[in-house]
Formats: structure tokens, C-alpha cells, sequence
């Protein structure tokens, strides 16, 4: 597995771990820091999007 | 001698062999970080009910710090992709980049453990707790031939399961001012150190083991940034390898704090 492979992993993982505080954010009555969190995990997201196609010549092996 | 296959792929594995080192090295760091975690689960639902802390540490702190490695985890991507297209200059930025977040993260950790040490729980002779941080001993302090006096900056509570949620809003309400407690008075002092109890000694193991490799990530990487030039005008295509399996090996570290924030910071 390459650098390429394993860093899709670990954006994939920090999405759902932006989505998770934010979803602790909210339950524990803070709203900005909720607010925040969908925000990174949508900029997450879209770097995700950016990374794989510039790398898109790079393999996954 | 040449060793063979730093860069090209063993027919074999299909992968250069340095890349098949680290993941065998990475898949026995699971197994150890894996075995933490199972002592963390073990401990938290054995302990006693109302008996595990919550809210003990700073959040925004671990916030800062996960966003910290997240950013260094990109600078190590873009150091190798910057080695892919033969742009040395890149490769020194970004990784410059890693080092100075990697030592950020690193500081605010010491910062968040000389907070734990300085942080007091005392058992009062009158059955009571004193909790807070150190402001100062008095000079002949001494509790083994009881004189003196400790001042803390905190409050004093009835029962010692009042200190265990610090997110209850009886302890959100909490009013804390500074107590001079003399020597007499206290039965036991004992800082919030890995001994104090089950929570911090598995919150000492687990990051301290990951600041350690934080730390031996970080002399790699320097060592990559600062000397590595030599091969990359002889060999750049192995070096390029080796940003490669540094960055593997960063990543993974990234990964288990991505683990270990939520279950120690938000749980």
C-alpha cells in the first residue's frame, strides 16, 4: 500500500472523526463548536477530492 | 555491494523492500497500540460505577493537537509528492512544515502534562477533598513531620466522586479560590501523575508512548530535511522511497492519535 492509499485512509477516518466531535459538539449544548466541526469535515472532504486528483497518476500499491 | 530493490519493485511482493520493512514494523505497532487500547476498554468497564473521570482534559488543547498532526500529515504527503516531481526546494518547505508542527504538537503535550502534575487531590483529615493547582508550599513544608502549609488554587468538595465529572453542572458551578490547607490537616496529597489512578495511567502510557514516536518520527524526518541532499543528487529516486516509508510511518502515527483523541478527550 502506498503513501497515496494510506493517506485516503487517514482522510477518510479524520472525515468521520469531524463528523463525530461535531455530532459530541451538539449533544453537549455547544453549537459553534458543532458548526465547526461539520465545517472541517466538509473542508476534509474536499481536500480529499483535491489530493486524489492530484495524485491521480500516483498507484495505490 | 548494491542492496537490491530500494527502488525497484521485488517481483515477488511487488513493492521495494524498504516499503515491505515498515509495514511489517507498522502491523506490529497495531499489535502494540491495539493491546493499550484493550487495557483502556479492560479498565474502563471494570471501573466502579460513577468512578471514571470524565472532562479531565483540556479539549480545545487536544482539538489544536489533532488539527496540528492532521496538517503535518499533509506537509508529509506534499514532501513526497514534491520528491515525485523532483522538486527539492518543495520537499525542504513542506518537511520544514512537518518538523515545526510535530514540535508544536510535542510542546503542547509537556504543557498538558506539567498541568496533570501540578494538579492536587488531597484528602483532608476531616473526610473532606481539596482539589486544584499548586500555588505554592510554604518553605518548611514538610508532610511527614506535618508542618506547613500548601496553598492550591480549587475548591473543596464532600466526596471524591464530585471530582470524577468535571462536565456535571455541579462542577461546571464550582467556585474556585485559593485554600491554604496546613500540613496537619491532610491525610494523603497526591498529584493527577499516572499513579493517581486507572484513567491516568492508561492517559500517561497511551500518549506518552505516542509522543515518543512522535519524537523518533520527527529526528527521521529532521534527518531527512537536514542531510538528505547527498543522496537526492546521487539517488533521487531512492530517496524519494525513503519520504515515502517516513511518510508511512507518520501517517500511522496520525492515525492512532485520531483514535485516541476521542476516547480520551471526549468520553
Amino acid at each position: 500500500m502506498s503513501l497515496k492509499a494510506f493517506h485516503l485512509i487517514f482522510v477518510t477516518l479524520l472525515t468521520a472523526l469531524s463528523f463525530g466531535c461535531a455530532a459530541w459538539a451538539f449533544q453537549s449544548g455547544s453549537v459553534l463548536w458543532g458548526a465547526t466541526g461539520i465545517a472541517a469535515g466538509i473542508f476534509v472532504i474536499v481536500y480529499g477530492i483535491y489530493f486524489l486528483k492530484k495524485l491521480k497518476n500516483v498507484s495505490y500499491l | 555491494m548494491e542492496i537490491p530493490y530500494t527502488v525497484q519493485n521485488r517481483p515477488d511482493t511487488g513493492i521495494y523492500n524498504a516499503k515491505l520493512g515498515i509495514w511489517l514494523f507498522l502491523a506490529s505497532e497495531v499489535m502494540l497500540f491495539g493491546g493499550l487500547f484493550s487495557a483502556y476498554i479492560l479498565l474502563r468497564v471494570g471501573a466502579e460505577p460513577g468512578m471514571w473521570p470524565h472532562g479531565w482534559l483540556n479539549v480545545t488543547l487536544g482539538t489544536v493537537n489533532t488539527l496540528l498532526l492532521a496538517l503535518s500529515a499533509i506537509t508529509t504527503l506534499l514532501a513526497w509528492a514534491a520528491c515525485k516531481v523532483r522538486d527539492f526546494t518543495k520537499f525542504k518547505i513542506f518537511h520544514a512544515c512537518t518538523i515545526l508542527l510535530a514540535l508544536t504538537f510535542l510542546g503542547i503535550k509537556s504543557y498538558e502534562y506539567h498541568d496533570k502534575l501540578i494538579h492536587y487531590e488531597i484528602a483532608l483529615a476531616n473526610g473532606k477533598f481539596a482539589d486544584g493547582h499548586l500555588v505554592e508550599k510554604s518553605a518548611d513544608f514538610d508532610l511527614a513531620k506535618k508542618t506547613g502549609t500548601v496553598t492550591l488554587h480549587g475548591h473543596i468538595v464532600e466526596d471524591r466522586k464530585e471530582l470524577m465529572d468535571l462536565r456535571s453542572p455541579e462542577a461546571q458551578a464550582a467556585k474556585h479560590d485559593e485554600i491554604t490547607i496546613a500540613a496537619t490537616d491532610i491525610k494523603k496529597m497526591e498529584n493527577y501523575g499516572p499513579k493517581h489512578n486507572t484513567f491516568t495511567a492508561i492517559y500517561f502510557t497511551l500518549t506518552g508512548l505516542h509522543a515518543l514516536h512522535i519524537l523518533g518520527g520527527t529526528v527521521v524526518i529532521f534527518y531527512f530535511w537536514a542531510f538528505g541532499g547527498a543522496m537526492w543528487k546521487t539517488d533521487p529516486e531512492r530517496f524519494t522511497n525513503r519520504i515515502e516509508v517516513s511518510g508511512l510511518f507518520w501517517h500511522f502515527v496520525d492515525l492512532v492519535w485520531i483514535f485516541l483523541f476521542p476516547v480520551l478527550y471526549l468520553t
